[in-house]
Formats: structure tokens, C-alpha cells, sequence
């Protein structure tokens, strides 16, 4: 990425996977301002590998059921349900 | 009120009696309060009540204090001067017409108004230590695993914790006492912490007291700030304590390392804001891939967008080693760099933030330069460490901010250094 800029199709591209519809002059002002970003972070080149020493702790506890929130204050926030459910839009 | 400090003014009473009885509290507004809205300074949760507490607020609760209202926050968490907030920004009652920063400007500005006695914010990048800086208040940012993360919507989830803000340190760490301490509900919270007494070590003692002043951390600051930086030095050293430069030679990648981790992260979290479960719905047609982009386009602002494209970006296909992977080494270098200067002196010293406080509406353009100010609070976020913003003085009628930095869990350490100067 160092030597070419960001174009357009790109940051339409990233767009895509993350799910974020962009308006055209949003994609051309997102281009530009990415160049420079993406460019700053190529100085990460110059780090050096690092051994990390992980601290790791097994967190998890015993898998048995205990109370959680009830399904109507689940279902309080959302805009659409359905028999007690979430109702999304259509798959396709 | 002019300020703008409040997405919502409603009170909430705790318990009756209480380490905190009586104290009013402004809650930054990605904290979860039941039955109160919680907006995260979004159109994507303007309408959003959490069905329960954040464990800090339960804490609030059960200490007596009373909560008055959700402070205003930049989109997310995501932001230096509070200005992304889709609420509209927060005047600096400290600096009128200035920026109280971010991204808990509104939390900050309480407290420095009187709107509050105290506040929470949270700290990511700086969150908490920029507004502070610029609003001439005590802002603390807790060692990562001090303070429950249960109940906070996610931005930066390695990164950030919940802290206090107050007038004075005392004030802050008895804030800290209560909201501080494990929980079964977040499992990166750590035992370390459970006997500590914050309030307590506010006694301003700080004679032997050894401190690092990373030079890298001077460089390209601002004349007046660092000059104000140096006064404050010399009032610790009339007191007893004495100082040395230390070098940090990874902090000169720590902004870069923390904002790709970062945006990872975000890209991550956010993805849940879907608009099935709960936040704004687009009213789209097509497909579940096209609702989803339409409900995300109109319930996210430019700097949520450029953060979660970003992240996207550094974590796809082909740059994952070139992006992620180093900017996880450069968190690794970092530790040990502040490691290191830890094992030579007591706490590390440097100016909060590099420049005053921004004009109102004067840095919003350029992305990449609000990044560089946050130079002197994100490496902390990257070790894991504690450290605290006090009011060091004025340069040209602005507040100026020093930030001392702990090793992890030295918080007490910490509050007893500041408690000198504020």
C-alpha cells in the first residue's frame, strides 16, 4: 500500500465487509483521508519483533445455568419481533 | 444549560446512606443505566434504554450517590475534542469557546462547571486524561482490570477502563474506591485491587518520591504547556521529590500501534449494531447485507465510518501481518520500555496532552492530525498501566494538565504524587 494511494474501489471494497453503505463523495473524501492514515502506519515497519509474554488464566467458569435477563427485557430495545423473537430482514 | 454537557438530564437515586450519600455523579454516556437511555453519543442508540446496570453504576447506586444525568461523549468513545458527538459538542467552562476534549468531554465539563461533584468517564486513548487536562480537572485512568468493563458498550475492549473525574484527587479516589475491585461479570477484571484504599493515600507526601520524565514525551509539545509542565516539576521537587529523563524510544510508534489495535477492535465490537436487536433501523428494502449497510450508513457518523473501515482494513486478507501483528509488537516493546523506566523511578511525568485546548471547530478536518494528539495518553492504554491528570496551571489563560504514570495496580502511589498539586 506504501506506494499507491487508496482508490476509490478499495475503500468501497472495506466498505462492503463491514457492512457500511458510503455516498460517492463519502468514498472520495474516505480515499484521501485513508492514503494519509495508512501511510503514518507503515512506520510500524520499523518495530521490531518483540516476544510477548502472555499472562494467560483459564476464566471460564463451571457451564451451569443461572439467571440471565428475562426474553421481554431482551426484546425490549428492538425495532421488530416476532412470537417472542428478533425479526431481521430477509436472508436474501 | 449553554454547555451542551448532557445527552440526558434525569436523576437516579441511589441508596440512602453510603460512602457517596448525596454526591452528585455525571455518567459518561456508554455506561449502561436502567432505564436511561444510553446513546454512546450515537444516532445508532438515540433511543436506547439497557434493560440493566453497568456494575460501576450498581456500585454508584449502592454508595449513595445520586446519578444527574448522561454526559455527552464523542461518537463511540471516538474522538480528542468531543466534536464527532451526533448531540452536538460541549463549550469548555474552563476555556469558553475551547473544546473540553475527548472523548468524556461532557463528564469533564460537568465537574468543572459545578454541574456535578463528581463524574465517570472512560479511557481508551486518553478519554479520560485529555478532558481533564483541558477542563482543568482530576481525571483517572485505572490500571487495565481494576474496574469492571460490565456494562460499558465496547469500543476498544483491550484498551479501555472506566475511571473517575473530580475537582480535587482526593475526591477522585474515593470515587475510585467505590467503582474499583473484581467482578464475576467481567472476566479481564483482576484481584489485585480488591484491598486497596485510594482516598486514604491523598495525602500529598511526596518527599523521596523518584520521577522519570520521558523526553519523547516533551518533544514538539507546546512552549507554554511544557514551560507550565516544568513549574509543576520544580513545586513536586520543592517538596521533596526529585526527578530524572528516562528515554521511551517505542513511544515514537505508540500512536500508529494504538490506533490500528484500536480500529481493529472497533471494526470488531461494532459490529453488532445491526438494527434487529436494539438501535436504529433503517427503513430499507433488499436483502439482510443491504438493510444492515443502509441502518449503518444512517445510524454512524464520519469518524465511527472511517474507524470501522479501517480496522476492517487492517484486519483483512494480505495486511493482518503488515498492520496488526507489528502494532501488537510495538504494544509489547512498549510494556517493556515503561517496565523498565519503572524499575528507576516511582511514577513517570509528562505533559497530559502536547497542546492546549483546540478552538472550538478548528481541528475536525483533518483526521490524522487529531490522532497525533493523543501522543502522550495512548502508550499507557498499550502497557496496561494506571495514571492520573492533575491541573498543573494555565498557558495563555488555558489549562494545562500533568499526567503521572504508575506501574500496574499503583494506583495508591499515584494519588498520593498527584494529591501535591491538586
Amino acid at each position: 500500500m506504501s506506494d499507491d494511494a487508496v482508490n476509490p474501489e478499495e475503500v468501497r471494497h472495506v466498505a462492503g465487509l463491514a457492512r457500511v453503505d458510503l455516498d460517492d463523495d463519502e468514498v472520495d473524501r474516505f480515499a484521501g483521508q485513508f492514503a494519509d492514515i495508512l501511510e503514518y502506519f507503515e512506520t510500524l515497519d520499523e518495530v521490531p519483533e518483540v516476544d510477548r509474554e502472555a499472562e494467560l488464566t483459564n476464566v471460564m467458569r463451571p457451564d451451569e445455568e443461572r439467571d440471565s435477563l428475562d426474553r421481554e427485557a431482551a426484546l425490549e430495545n428492538a425495532p421488530e419481533t416476532e412470537d417472542g423473537y428478533f425479526k431481521g430482514p430477509n436472508v436474501s | 444549560m449553554s454547555e451542551n454537557i448532557y445527552i440526558t438530564e434525569e436523576r437516579i437515586d441511589g441508596a440512602d446512606d453510603g460512602p457517596l450519600a448525596g454526591t452528585t455523579v455525571a455518567v459518561k454516556d456508554n455506561i449502561s443505566t436502567e432505564g436511561v437511555r444510553t446513546t454512546c453519543g450515537s444516532r445508532m442508540l438515540e433511543e436506547y434504554v439497557p434493560p440493566y446496570d453497568a456494575t460501576v453504576v450498581k456500585r454508584l447506586k449502592d454508595a449513595g450517590a445520586i446519578v444527574v444525568g448522561k454526559a455527552n461523549m464523542d461518537e463511540f468513545g471516538m474522538g480528542t475534542t468531543n466534536e464527532t458527538s451526533y448531540f452536538g459538542s460541549v463549550d469548555n467552562p474552563a476555556a469558553p469557546g475551547h473544546v473540553p476534549g475527548g472523548s468524556s468531554g461532557g463528564s469533564a465539563a460537568a465537574v468543572a462547571a459545578g454541574e456535578a461533584d463528581v463524574a465517570l468517564g472512560t479511557d481508551t486513548g486518553g478519554s479520560i486524561r485529555c478532558p481533564a487536562a483541558f477542563c482543568g480537572v482530576v481525571g483517572i485512568k485505572p490500571t487495565y482490570g481494576l474496574v469492571s468493563r460490565y456494562g460499558l458498550v465496547a469500543y476498544g475492549n483491550s484498551l479501555e477502563q472506566i475511571g473517575p473525574f473530580a475537582n480535587n484527587v482526593e475526591d477522585a479516589a474515593a470515587l475510585l474506591d467505590v467503582i474499583a475491585g473484581s467482578d464475576e461479570r467481567d472476566a479481564t477484571t483482576r484481584a489485585e485491587g480488591d484491598d486497596a484504599t485510594y482516598a486514604a493515600a491523598a495525602t500529598g507526601d511526596v518527599d523521596g518520591l523518584t520521577i522519570g520524565v520521558p523526553t519523547e514525551l516533551l518533544e514538539g509539545a507546546d512552549e507554554g504547556v511544557v514551560d507550565t509542565f516544568w513549574d509543576a516539576i520544580a513545586d513536586l521537587e520543592d517538596r521533596g521529590a526529585e526527578y530524572h529523563e528516562v528515554s521511551l524510544p517505542s513511544v515514537e510508534h505508540a500512536v500508529e500501534a494504538y490506533y490500528v489495535i484500536a480500529m481493529s477492535e472497533a471494526s470488531s465490537n461494532l459490529a453488532r449494531f445491526d438494527g434487529v436487536r436494539y438501535g436504529h433501523s433503517a427503513d430499507a428494502e433488499g436483502n439482510w447485507n443491504e438493510t444492515f449497510a443502509q441502518t449503518r450508513k444512517e445510524g454512524f457518523g464520519d469518524e465511527v465510518k472511517r474507524r470501522i473501515l479501517l480496522g476492517t482494513y487492517a484486519l483483512s486478507a494480505g495486511y493482518h501481518d503488515k498492520y496488526y501483528k507489528k502494532a501488537q509488537d510495538a504494544r509489547a516493546w512498549v510494556k517493556q520500555d515503561f517496565d523498565e523506566a519503572l524499575s528507576e523511578a516511582d511514577v513517570l511525568a509528562s505533559p497530559t496532552m502536547p497542546v492546549p485546548p483546540f478552538e472550538l471547530g478548528e481541528s475536525l478536518d483533518d483526521p490524522l492530525q487529531m490522532y497525533l494528539a493523543d501522543a502522550n495518553t495512548v502508550p499507557v492504554n498499550l502497557a496496561d498501566l494506571p495514571a492520573i491528570s492533575v491541573p498543573a496551571g494555565e498557558t495563555d489563560g488555558l489549562p494545562v494538565g500533568l499526567q503521572l504514570v504508575g506501574p500496574a495496580f499503583g494506583e495508591e502511589r499515584l494519588i498520593r504524587a498527584a494529591s501535591a498539586l491538586a
